[in-house]
């Protein structure tokens, strides 16, 4: 059995070469073959058309007679010939979709026989009768010419359709395009008959008109993609690493742009277009006390004045229940737009992940091939700057000096215990900087609400928060990447530890920070009560000393300013300006390190160069290189925050459209005229669902809050579009109660009834253990499949080694390739000896040819018996084209890796 | 569509499309770019499909290719005369396989082609070292014995069947597994 498959995979060896030469030389030759193979059915399908009419006339399916079934399948034949000629070309070049496609084409074939046989029978029972009017319906289409035809005419259409997916040269795509087109032109009408055929022409012109759209459509869309160009440039100076992070923010911009539009056209502009002006109710006014100074700069700067009673915040929206002509219900639309952008970002970044995971192909854990993948893939082709290009080389090389390192001597255990104590040492300080960070946020937090009851205060003072904010997060990567040092982790672990503890920093931050925030939002709800009765008591008041004022007046008096109502405090308004001010402060802080850290740098190195003892540009401050996981990260949460904050100020999506604008063009500039391209160019694809995972944690954790706050925290009596109600989701409750129609009402109650969500969600629960089983069924059957392709795979290496000393036609034949010839021999052989004798177990590391060397040597262990051939070393064998140096590392190589 | 424009014919264009993974006017960005090569030889007018070929010395010179270490070899496959003079077609061929939108079969199939130096539709040993794939990645910064084990390694690690040389379905089994394959082979043209 083992000699058969081997005969077998030998034979195919064998064949390939002569079968690739074919393909090649025949590449003119394809050409006229598919000429021939299209003639017969071109000129028989005219003759048919022609005579279409008169068959039609007779209406004579039954009755056509032999002679003509007959031609028609010698006919089908030489087709058939001819298109298995093709098919063997194209399996050539391409053998598995060829072979597929000869499968399929089997099937058919089978099938168009069977339909051929069977007319026969019919047709030698009515032929007796009437072979007079043979001659007249010779042409006329039968049922089964009819399926093949327009089984060939589907074949063409899907080869038109996967041209370019083909190895061929472009010359044969176009004829063979321009063939398939012209074919099914032409036949397409022919199909389909009486009624049928003006539906399947109407149909088929249809097709053509979508095909057409489609084709705009993908141009239209293609063009419309921004920056393609940009990116490119940045790609081909720094590789594909940093152009990921500008892919990413790309994807980022446009997420946010359909965000934007969903609230601006849905909350903000009905807003402005149909509510109450400015000024017309307490909510939409500056309070009295304010309006001094309401407009000045620092004022606006903080988002209070003007801006705090703008569209931009929450506080501003009425509660009316529709608004305008159109009765457009703004309440409602504000929350479902709130939970729509959850929804949607949420869908969005799950479906990128899917397709990443997908695209991503192979996982890259298992290092079957790590060799192989740096020799193959290591090359970056987007390259086309020289200087990215030398330090590309450079880490080519050391990775290759890497992975033979590690691939020498597996792991040198040199003083473990003070290694693991310095790590253990690093931890602690990292813990004890996230432990600082924390608490000295909520120290600010705490100490801003102080402030917050006090007047005149400083600059620094009213910002302090943010300040500290932005700077801890500027401050807190790099002390990590000071303490990281200690670790000596492998780089691209240390990468790993470095990206968590800045996620850990970053959060741990922003929870810290919502959670002195809802501290101030519950002492604010407890203001407001006291608030709210003193709000009441003004008015009711203001009437009263109206009317005691005025006895004689009857009417209503008149309102009452805006302006000098009692004012709840309005804590959405307030969140909302803390998370725009946060926003604010985090895009200043990162403009201005691009421009300190890098413009100002690169300048000072470059131009300080020229009068300086050292080398500035080689030396200590360099150029700055373009630091991926920090923008990363810093994008990610950003976008957290806009997503905790959008609901208490729809104008921060359009704050943050901006930004993501802005910085495209600014760090594509700053990045180009700034930085250098990495000394290490770390891999970019793997990470890239890396930091989708990342996103979409953050994603979750700014859902908890804002979802928290809508089910639970009672909204402000005076301000916002919930004021009024218990809780802000009543609007959907009054919607459904006001609105649909009673049973409606009555059936969202079964829905919400508890005896009904518990065993819905003991459902998903359940739903989600059996997927997570399946999932876990398909991991270990993909590992069983695995080992078994190891094992088929160790096996057939085994056997190569037993057959090759017996095997010499193969080998001698081998050894007659030219490129082999140059070797010189009686190294090797002489190497052999001294290989075999000396260890007969361990892997020559760097033996020339190794692969046969070290396979007689194996064999030289299992086999006694076959080490006579192998010893006897016939002179021109020479596997490797290097001659053998007996390198520093033979001998000691390795242990066997797969046994 | 507005801007008129007289190199091709619309059924040209069309047939252009299909064959690559180009819009329209991506395959006229191309036209000007293979254009600027060499402006006095290729025509402004290609209806009726002049035989135009471009050496290799313009088609390596381009800021896309010149820094790669294998855009010989690119050129050569891609090439129809396998010596790395392009005409038209090959130099849409080759930059719509290298685009982003080309499938990881078609991809992988070229990129074997590309470091099968000797054109025998394996790769081996004499592919992979003397001045090849592994010295042109590392501008003969490895040893000799380095080089040697590598080589050996990757033979090792890829091959299936009984030649110590790599079958295309080898390299294919491998390539389709490795995570940056694809991000790492393309052009963006």
């Amino acid at each position: 059995e083992s000699a058969e498959e081997d005969k077998k995979t030998k034979g195919r060896g064998a064949k390939k070469p002569a079968a690739g030469k074919r393909g090649k030389a025949a590449a003119s030759e394809d050409g006229e073959d598919e000429d021939e193979d299209d003639e017969p059915p071109k000129g028989r399908r005219a003759a048919n058309k022609k005579k279409a009419a008169q068959a039609d006339e007779e209406d004579s399916d039954d009755d056509i007679p032999q002679r003509r079934c007959a031609g028609n399948r010698r006919r089908g034949k030489v087709r058939e010939s001819g298109r298995d000629g093709e098919n063997e070309k194209s399996g050539r070049k391409s053998r598995k979709g060829g072979n597929k496609k000869k499968d399929g084409k089997g099937k058919g074939k089978d099938k168009e026989n069977d339909k051929d046989s069977d007319k026969d029978e019919k047709k030698k029972k009515n032929s007796s009768g009437d072979d007079s009017k043979s001659d007249e319906e010779e042409e006329s289409m039968s049922e089964g010419e009819m399926a093949k035809l327009m089984e060939e005419v589907e074949e063409k259409k899907k080869l038109i359709a996967n041209i370019r997916n083909k190895p061929w040269r472009m010359r044969r795509r176009l004829k063979v395009l321009k063939e398939a087109q012209q074919f099914v032109d032409k036949f397409e009408g022919a199909l389909g008959k009486g009624k049928g055929r003006k539906l399947y022409a109407y149909k088929v012109m249809m097709m053509k008109k979508w095909i057409k759209f489609q084709r705009d459509f993908e141009n239209f869309r293609t063009s419309c993609i921004p920056w393609e160009r940009k990116i490119k440039e940045v790609e081909s100076h720094f590789g594909s690493s940093v152009a990921s992070y500008f892919i990413f923010l790309r994807w980022m911009y446009g997420m946010n742009l359909v965000l934007f539009s969903l609230t601006f056209g849905l909350v903000v502009i009905p807003e402005v277009l149909m509510g109450l002006p400015y000024g017309s109710i307490p909510r939409k006014t500056v309070p009295r006390d304010e309006q001094a100074t309401a407009m000045d700069y620092s004022v606006l700067m903080d988002f209070n004045g003007y801006c705090k009673y703008s569209v931009l915040f929450y506080g501003y929206y009425n509660n009316q229940r529709t608004i305008g002509l159109l009765k457009f219900r703004l309440p409602l639309s504000y929350l479902l737009v709130g939970i729509g952008t959850f929804g949607y970002s949420l869908m969005v970044v799950i479906r990128t992940m899917a397709k990443n995971a997908d695209v991503g192909g192979g996982d890259g854990e298992d290092n079957e091939f790590t060799f192989a993948w740096k020799m193959f893939t290591s090359w970056d082709y987007l390259i086309g700057n020289a200087e990215t290009a030398d330090n590309k080389y450079a880490s080519i090389t050391t990775s290759f000096k890497e992975s033979i390192v590690d691939e020498q001597e597996n792991q040198k255990d040199e003083n473990i215990h003070l290694r693991r104590f310095l790590r253990v040492l690093a931890n602690f300080l990292i813990t004890c900087t996230l432990g600082g960070s924390g608490y000295l946020i909520y120290f600010v937090v705490k100490r801003s609400q102080e402030f917050a009851n006090m007047d005149n205060l400083s600059w620094y003072e009213k910002n302090e928060l943010e300040i500290i904010m932005s700077l801890l997060g500027l401050v807190g990567p790099m002390l990590f990447e000071t303490i990281a040092e200690l670790e000596e982790y492998h780089p691209r672990i240390a990468l790993k530890w470095q990206l968590g503890r800045i996620f850990a920093l970053f959060l741990g931050n922003l929870y810290t920070f919502l959670l002195a925030l809802f501290d101030e939002v519950n002492s604010k709800l407890e203001e407001e009560d006291s608030i709210k009765n003193a709000s009441i008591w003004f008015v009711k008041e203001y009437y009263a000393n109206y009317s005691a004022n005025n006895p004689n007046d009857t009417g209503t008096p008149p309102p009452i300013d805006p302006a000098d109502i009692i004012r709840g405090p309005c804590w959405e308004t307030t969140v909302g300006i803390e998370f725009v001010k946060l926003t604010i402060s985090d895009i200043q802080v990162t403009y201005l390190t691009i421009l300190i850290g890098d413009f100002l740098r690169a300048l000072i190195v470059r131009f300080l160069n020229y009068c300086w003892c050292w080398d500035l540009e080689a030396g200590w401050p360099s150029y700055g290189e373009f630091d991926i996981s920090g923008n990363v990260l810093g994008l990610v949460f950003n976008q957290g925050m806009i997503w905790m904050g959008a609901f208490y100020a729809p104008g921060l999506l359009g704050i943050n459209v901006l930004r993501l604008l802005t910085s495209m063009y600014y760090q594509c500039w700053a990045v180009m005229a700034c930085n250098v391209p990495h000394e290490r160019v770390f891999k970019a694809s793997k990470s890239n669902n890396f930091y989708m995972g990342l996103l979409l944690l953050i994603l979750f954790l700014s859902l908890l809050p804002v979802v928290y706050t809508i089910m639970s925290l009672p909204p402000s009596f005076d301000c916002g579009p919930f004021s009024g109600k218990e809780r802000m989701f009543d609007v959907i409750m009054e919607t459904i109660d006001l609105d649909l129609p009673a049973f409606m009402g009555t059936l969202f109650g079964y829905v919400a009834n508890p005896g009904l969500i518990i065993p819905a969600v003991l459902l998903m629960v359940l739903a989600i253990y059996y997927l997570n089983s399946v999932s876990e069924a398909y991991k270990n059957a993909n590992m069983e499949l695995k080992k078994k392709m190891q094992m088929a795979r160790d096996e057939e290496k085994n056997r190569r080694n037993n057959k090759d000393s017996t095997n010499q036609v193969m080998k001698d034949l081998e050894d007659l390739l030219p490129n082999r010839a140059h070797a010189p021999p009686e190294n090797r052989a002489e190497k052999k000896h001294d290989q075999g004798g000396k260890s007969p177990k361990v892997k020559p590391g760097t033996a020339g040819g190794g692969v046969h060397l070290q396979k007689d040597v194996s064999l030289a262990s299992a086999n006694p018996s076959a080490r006579g051939p192998v010893t006897r070393a016939p002179g021109p064998r020479g596997p490797g084209p290097l001659p053998g140096q007996p390198g520093p590392g033979r001998g000691q190589g390795p242990p066997p890796r797969r046994q | 569509m507005g801007n008129k424009q007289t190199i091709f014919t619309s059924q040209q264009l069309d047939a252009y499309q299909d064959c690559t993974y180009f819009t329209r006017k991506e395959i006229l960005r191309l036209f000007h770019r293979y254009r600027d090569l060499a402006p006095q030889l290729v025509p402004l007018d290609y209806k009726n499909q002049p035989e135009v070929r471009l050496p290799y010395e313009l088609i390596g010179s381009m800021p896309e290719l010149k820094d790669n270490p294998f855009r010989q070899r690119i050129a050569e496959v891609f090439s129809e005369d396998g010596e790395g003079n392009m005409t038209l077609d090959d130099f849409l061929d080759m930059f719509s396989v290298l685009s982003e939108m080309a499938p990881r079969d078609l991809k992988a199939y070229y990129a074997f082609k590309i470091y099968d130096f000797n054109n025998d539709d394996f790769i081996c040993k004499s592919d992979l070292n003397l001045g090849k794939t592994l010295n042109k990645l590392t501008r003969n910064e490895l040893t000799e014995d380095e080089v040697r084990m590598v080589c050996e390694k990757v033979i090792e690690e890829v091959i299936w069947t009984m030649m110590d040389r790599l079958s295309l379905e080898d390299f294919q089994h491998m390539i389709m597994r490795a995570p940056d394959f694809l991000s790492t082979f393309h052009i963006r043209i």
